[in-house]
């Protein structure tokens, strides 16, 4: 079956960056991606509530405000009280390294930080998304 | 998950599991609506339609909190654009609809069109049939931003709203004739710009065309993004259903969408027997080089190809 996989892309908290969250949404799309692009300003109950009745395989935030260490585990644990714990969680942008380890141990699967290729992104989806 | 008892119960994350398995065309799905079928029906379904941008989202994120202060349950199935080119899309509608998203009552879904090219998505159906056994009181489908010949969207609404606005080019044949004959009511959106009763009385003179004696689509001027004239063209959409009850061409819209639903069902089914039929043997792909060789001409191959099918019985 040729199933495209189904990705929100979000933007949580206050931050206006978004052209990282575009490009990579673009990006997605270009590789055959269904992408839910919910917009500026969500708060993590808005985002978990959507990526639950989009049944996507996985929600890949952007940063780059420097409140990540916050709101990407607050979407972790929303996601897994609605029963989306099978949800892949990926986040990008201004993220400084040490802050990474931390957020991976949240649950957060990994995080992708200025300069990384859209196609490793893309590939990092493809391998690790839970269901087929 | 058991996505029956999650259905059962209600619950969104089972609903939206179930209308991924329709898009995915997985058999099981079908069985669970079959099971459910005794609870379709009391939805209603209401179209939004327009041409790119005109706010049809915006439109529908105010009806919706409309229709919720009178405590009713609401769906949102939002359709956009596949790209033909890599069969990804990028889904948008939501970013109007955010504070609808943490709303119990609320259920929003939006749908890459996958190579549909009526203006919605072939599992549109099927999404709607899901939201109806979830206890949903309306279901709005925003369509693609339309333009050329869009209108699968009369095949499953009961009420089809229009929503343009002011500058589409001079005059409203920018959008073909075709796509303002299924506006059951109009808006013109954006009515905070200029030129907005200028396109009001065109759409209007545009109907006087049309003759319709019984019923007249009514034409509002609203500003979406300000939430004003919204109840009057709530108004409006209610006006158009009771016209419809009243005049029986409720049943009447709803048993030709069934005989539509059928037909494509059972032309869904078809092709999928051939395609299975394919797997067992080259019949189609032997035909082809056939009619490429000029050795038969297409209409004996189909021919040949229904007898094979019949041949084989319950592929
Ligand atoms: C452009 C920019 C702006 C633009 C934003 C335009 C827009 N609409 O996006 C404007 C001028 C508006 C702006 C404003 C501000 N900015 Co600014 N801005 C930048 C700048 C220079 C580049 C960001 C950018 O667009 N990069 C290009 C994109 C393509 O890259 P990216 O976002 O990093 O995304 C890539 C990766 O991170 C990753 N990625 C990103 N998101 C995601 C998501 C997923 C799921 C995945 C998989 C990958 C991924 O993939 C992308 C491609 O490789 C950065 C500095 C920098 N070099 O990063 C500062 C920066 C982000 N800004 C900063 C600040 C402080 C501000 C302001 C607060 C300034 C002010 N005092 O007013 C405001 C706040 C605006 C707001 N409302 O939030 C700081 C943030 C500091 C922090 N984190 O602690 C930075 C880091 C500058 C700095 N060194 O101080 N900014
Ligand atoms: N000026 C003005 N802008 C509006 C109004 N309503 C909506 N908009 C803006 O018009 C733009 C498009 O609105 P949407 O609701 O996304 O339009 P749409 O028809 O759903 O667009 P597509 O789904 O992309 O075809 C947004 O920037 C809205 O903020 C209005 O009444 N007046
Ligand atoms: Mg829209």
């Amino acid at each position: 079956m040729n199933r495209p996989i189904r990705v929100l892309v979000a933007k949580p908290g206050l931050d206006g960056h978004d052209r990282g969250a575009k490009v990579v949404a673009r990006a997605m799309r270009d590789a055959g991606m269904e992408v839910i692009y919910t917009g500026l300003r969500q708060t993590p109950e808005q985002i978990a509530e959507a990526a639950i009745q989009e049944d996507v395989d996985c929600v890949a935030m952007s940063i780059l405000s420097g409140a990540h260490n916050y709101l990407f585990p607050k979407v972790v644990q929303l996601l897994k009280e609605k029963g989306g714990e099978d949800i892949l969680v990926i986040g990008g942008g201004v993220i400084p390294e040490e802050d990474i380890p931390g957020l991976k141990e949240a649950g957060i699967a990994e995080i992708f930080t200025p300069g990384t290729p859209t196609s490793v992104t893309i590939e990092f989806i493809k391998n690790n998304i839970k269901r087929n | 998950m058991d996505i029956r008892a999650g259905i059962a119960a209600g619950n969104k994350r089972a609903a939206a599991r179930l209308i991924t398995m329709i898009e995915n065309g997985e058999p099981e799905a079908v069985e669970i609506i079959k099971e459910n079928y005794d609870k379709i029906g009391t939805a209603r379904i209401i179209g939004v339609t327009g041409p790119p941008g005109a706010g049809k989202s915006t439109v529908t994120d105010k009806l919706a909190k409309l229709l919720r202060k009178q405590g009713k349950k609401v769906a949102i199935i939002a359709v956009d654009p596949t790209s033909p080119f890599s069969g990804g899309a990028i889904l948008g509608d939501r970013i109007r609809m955010s504070d609808l998203n943490t709303d119990e009552g609320v259920f929003i879904r939006s749908m890459g069109t996958r190579g549909a090219l009526g203006g919605l998505s072939k599992s549109v159906n099927g999404a709607i049939k899901v939201m109806d056994i979830l206890g949903c009181d309306y279901i709005f489908v925003e369509t693609v931003g339309v333009g050329q010949s869009e209108i699968d969207i009369v095949k499953v609404a009961d009420t089809v709203l229009m929503v343009m606005v002011p500058g589409l080019g001079d005059d409203i044949q920018a959008i073909k004739a075709g796509i303002m004959e299924i506006g059951d009511v109009f808006a013109v959106n954006k009515s905070d710009r200029e030129g907005a009763e200028k396109t009001a009385t065109e759409i209007e003179l545009m109907l006087d065309l049309n003759g319709n004696t019984e019923y007249r689509p009514p034409v509002k001027n609203i500003i979406a993004k300000d939430n004003k004239g919204i109840e009057e063209l709530w108004e409006a959409i209610e006006k158009h259903h009771e016209y419809m009850i009243s005049s029986g061409n409720f049943n009447k819209r709803r048993q030709k969408a069934i005989e539509t639903e059928i037909l494509e069902i059972f032309k869904q089914n078809l092709l999928d027997k051939i395609e299975r039929l394919e797997k067992k043997g080259e019949y189609l792909s032997d035909l082809t080089k056939k009619v490429f060789n000029k050795q038969i001409d297409p209409y004996t191959a189909a021919q040949e190809l229904s007898s094979i099918l019949s041949k084989e019985g319950g592929i």
